[in-house]
């Protein structure tokens, strides 16, 4: 076993010397030796970087084979610019979710010459880099970042593809009080930059529709006591309890609300809706409501047809896969249509762009954000998290949807009908009504 | 009234826990007059040991009841402790025992850097969920909610402390304990092997570390390799509090740790955001919302009385004067 392991690093190693050497040696626009055809080639560089190793580096692969699927099928179609074939190549880099990392693979990909960059993943990496890309003037697209402030930088040349925190909390403020009748409702927040910034749009909005925040309580992202501050809120009788914050603390602090005899509604974003979450909660997560952005992957327009494309080639989609595939398809589609691959040409074209994804409509607004981004809201239900509604996502916002009804999950058994899901009318996959039923939400985020 | 009871009742039980991993604390010190730093680490190596053979145990799918699967993890933890505590004291402190007083803190910082690391390797850094094996029943007591386990903890932590005194002030053993701190050199002459007589307090500290780390992982749980850090810290502080050496003063000051943490977090953002806030929004515009000294300082109140200790009384409470160091 030893052995076979020796061999295979050797193997890797030798493989990756090769390829860097290549690589390196290569410049863009030199025709490939083992390709002597006469019509010449250019090589136009894309940057991939997310998490390949560490405890998120599932979810960074996923990202990676979602870009990489996306440039192996343009490259297969080709296209052929100014009587030049493009070639694509994705350079992918490891920043390890530290935002140190990233910053340094950033300026290493800038230094390659990227014409643009799909990632980072973590909210954390994306924002520190996003600078050294606006300062190269390469185009980023990030598939799964959603702190409000990357796009708040004004950098013409950064976007994303999945709605932010901003856009969320606004979606949780106005379900907690439209749809779960929340009168009274307390807050807490870890004090991260997310956690704040999620924990202070949904006060705003929940404000806004009408309720009282009756308790606002802070916490820190390496608590694991929650009982004073639990019993603070207990005394203030909240109908509903909002968290902004990740699962490592959620788990534990939904136990510690049930033992404490607190009959409140727990809700919180997309850093609660995650698997570890219905691990670390135990019995005491049946109930929780937690947004995701984004549709769940059976109700995303090209949702089928990419699982099967994806899942031949690299195995189960985690959750953010979609949204590479996207973001790098969004990207050449802007080339294509500027005509250049010049960031300073198609990032203009990128800006106003309007396209049928995989996950969605893709148009992004003054600041790089996604339009009217869906986000779904989950309920945990026999240890899984199971779609209860979409808002958002279409021309139309879909809040008031028909299917909107059944909004309470207890009322809803045993899982005869599909999720209210409020998939508008004409949307083109919408098959399948039933069968998503039983099909298990995508796996979740770690940390953002 | 019943939310101050129930803040009392949290900080009571949090306490306990906080008193279980000072007493670990204080017979080190008690006997050696050294600060062990490593003692919160092998808590956390305690609490993962067990989590490892309950996730076994629970995997392999054998029908054996909750408090069972975890008393066998226990059961494991508790010599991987103790063998641990021994190669520590062997490998770490011994050498060093005539260095200056210095050079084992350091070392003791070093051991617990080079465990925590060791067990992210080993168990990797994600958060690990402690299965739900305990039944978790709920009493009412005027309005406050104490569960069976709360109940438990509490008991233990005070049962421990209790036989410790007792193994301290009425056995052969303790009288060798008492002797080798008051006089390492002659007690040996009395014929009382010093390197024993250690070697026993970091093994029966490590074994009350391990039963520390199962309580804390079953309470909240959740496990992982960093969680001796904090609780590492504030168990020391109980026992700066209470008067480190002393085994009373270690109990009293993780009680009393615990509650002061527990009604100064459940009550500061009533103060800070609720009182300040209202009534005099232009002068304290930064408590309106209460962000600026919330809850989230729970911590600090730790540090802040162990800050007002040192100062007003580096002794703790209690005293150093404890039977152990005379």
């Amino acid at each position: 076993m030893q052995l076979v392991n020796r061999f295979a690093l050797g193997l890797t190693f030798g493989f990756a010397l090769i390829v860097g050497g290549c690589g390196k040696q290569e410049p863009p626009p030199a025709p490939k030796t083992e390709a002597p055809k006469p019509p010449p080639e250019v090589v136009v560089r894309i940057g991939s970087v997310a998490p390949l190793t560490g405890p998120q580096s599932h979810l960074g692969k996923d990202n990676d084979n979602g870009a990489r699927l996306a440039v192996e099928e343009v490259n297969a179609q080709g296209w052929v610019l100014n009587g030049a074939k493009v070639r694509f190549e994705l350079l992918s880099e490891d920043d390890q979710a530290d935002p140190k990392t990233g910053t340094i693979v950033a300026q290493k990909l800038v230094d390659n010459k990227v014409a643009a960059v799909i990632g980072h993943l973590n909210s954390g990496t994306t924002i520190p880099a996003s600078k050294i890309y606006h300062d190269a003037g390469v185009a980023q697209i990030s598939p799964s970042a959603t702190n409000p402030k990357y796009t708040e930088q004004g950098y013409k040349g950064a976007f994303r593809v999945m709605a932010n925190d901003v856009q969320q909390g606004k979606v949780l403020g106005e379900y907690a009080v439209g749809k779960l009748g929340a009168k009274r409702i307390a807050i807490i927040d870890d004090r991260s930059a997310y956690g704040q910034g999620l924990a202070d749009e949904f006060e705003k909005a929940a404000k806004a529709a009408g309720a009282a925040v009756v308790g606002r309580e802070y916490t820190t992202d390496r608590a694991t006591d929650f009982r004073a501050i639990l019993t603070s809120i207990k005394a203030k009788k909240p109908d509903l309890v909002f968290y902004g914050g990740m699962d490592a603390q959620a788990g534990p602090m939904v136990a510690q609300l049930k033992t404490l005899g607190l009959k409140a509604r727990y809700l919180g974003g997309d850093g609660v809706q995650t698997a570890e979450f219905i691990k670390l909660a135990g019995p005491a997560r049946e109930g929780v409501i937690a947004s995701s952005p984004g549709l769940p992957l059976d109700k995303m327009p090209g949702g089928k047809g990419f699982t099967e494309k994806f899942t031949a080639k690299y195995g189960q989609i985690q959750i953010y896969a979609p949204y590479a595939y996207d973001a790098t398809m969004t990207l050449i589609e802007a080339m294509k249509n500027a005509n250049s691959t010049d960031p300073a040409k198609f990032i203009p074209v990128l800006a106003r762009i309007s396209r049928q994804g995989v996950t969605g409509p893709i148009a992004f607004d003054e600041k790089g954000d996604l339009r009217n981004g869906p986000i779904t809201l989950y309920h945990a239900k026999e240890s899984k998290w199971e779609p209860l509604e979409t808002v958002g996502g279409e021309a139309a916002p879909a809040v008031g949807a028909p299917a909107g009804a059944a909004c309470c999950p207890p009322a809803k058994s045993g899982g005869e009908a599909a999720p209210a899901v409020a998939a508008p009318a004409g949307t083109p996959a919408a098959t399948g009504e039933k069968a998503p039923a039983a099909a298990p939400a995508p796996a979740a985020p770690e940390k953002k | 009234m019943d939310i101050f009871l129930q803040q009392l009742i949290n900080g009571v039980v949090l306490g306990a826990i906080y008193a279980l991993v000072a007493l670990g604390y204080t017979m080190v010190y008690g006997i050696l007059g050294l600060i062990n730093f490593a003692h919160g680490e092998v808590v956390m190596i305690g609490a993962l040991t067990a989590l490892s053979v309950i996730q076994f145990l629970v995997a392999s799918g054998v029908p054996l009841p909750g408090p069972v699967v975890v008393a066998l993890g226990l059961a494991a933890a508790i010599p991987v402790c103790m063998m641990l505590g021994f190669t520590i004291e062997r490998v770490a402190y011994r050498p060093l025992r005539h260095a200056p007083r210095l050079t084992p803190l350091i070392t003791a910082i070093g051991v617990s850097i080079l465990l925590q690391n060791a067990a992210m390797i080993v168990w990797g850094r994600q958060y690990i969920s402690f299965p739900a094996l305990l039944p978790v029943t709920s009493h009412s007591i005027a309005g406050a909610t104490v569960t069976d386990q709360q109940i438990f903890i509490v008991l233990l932590a005070a049962a421990v402390m209790a036989a410790l005194v007792y193994v301290v002030h009425r056995t052969r053993l303790g009288r060798a304990m008492r002797a080798t701190a008051q006089n390492p050199a002659v007690a040996g002459l009395m014929g009382v092997n010093v390197n024993t007589v250690i070697s026993i307090t970091f093994i029966v500290g490590s074994a009350l570390a391990a039963v520390a780390g199962v309580l804390v992982a079953a309470y909240y749980g959740i496990a992982h390799y960093f969680m001796g850090f904090m609780l590492g810290l504030k168990a020391f502080t109980a026992a700066v509090l209470g008067g480190i050496g002393n085994l009373a003063g270690a109990m009293l000051g993780g009680l009393l740790l615990g509650v002061i943490e527990s009604l100064g977090a459940g009550y500061i953002s009533d103060l800070s955001g609720g009182l300040l806030g209202k009534y005099f929004p232009d002068t304290f515009p930064m408590f309106v919302n209460g962000g600026f000294l919330g809850s989230h300082y729970q911590d600090v109140f730790a540090f802040f009385v162990l800050i007002l200790v040192l100062v007003f009384r580096p002794s703790g409470l209690l005293g150093e004067q404890g039977a152990e160091r005379a």
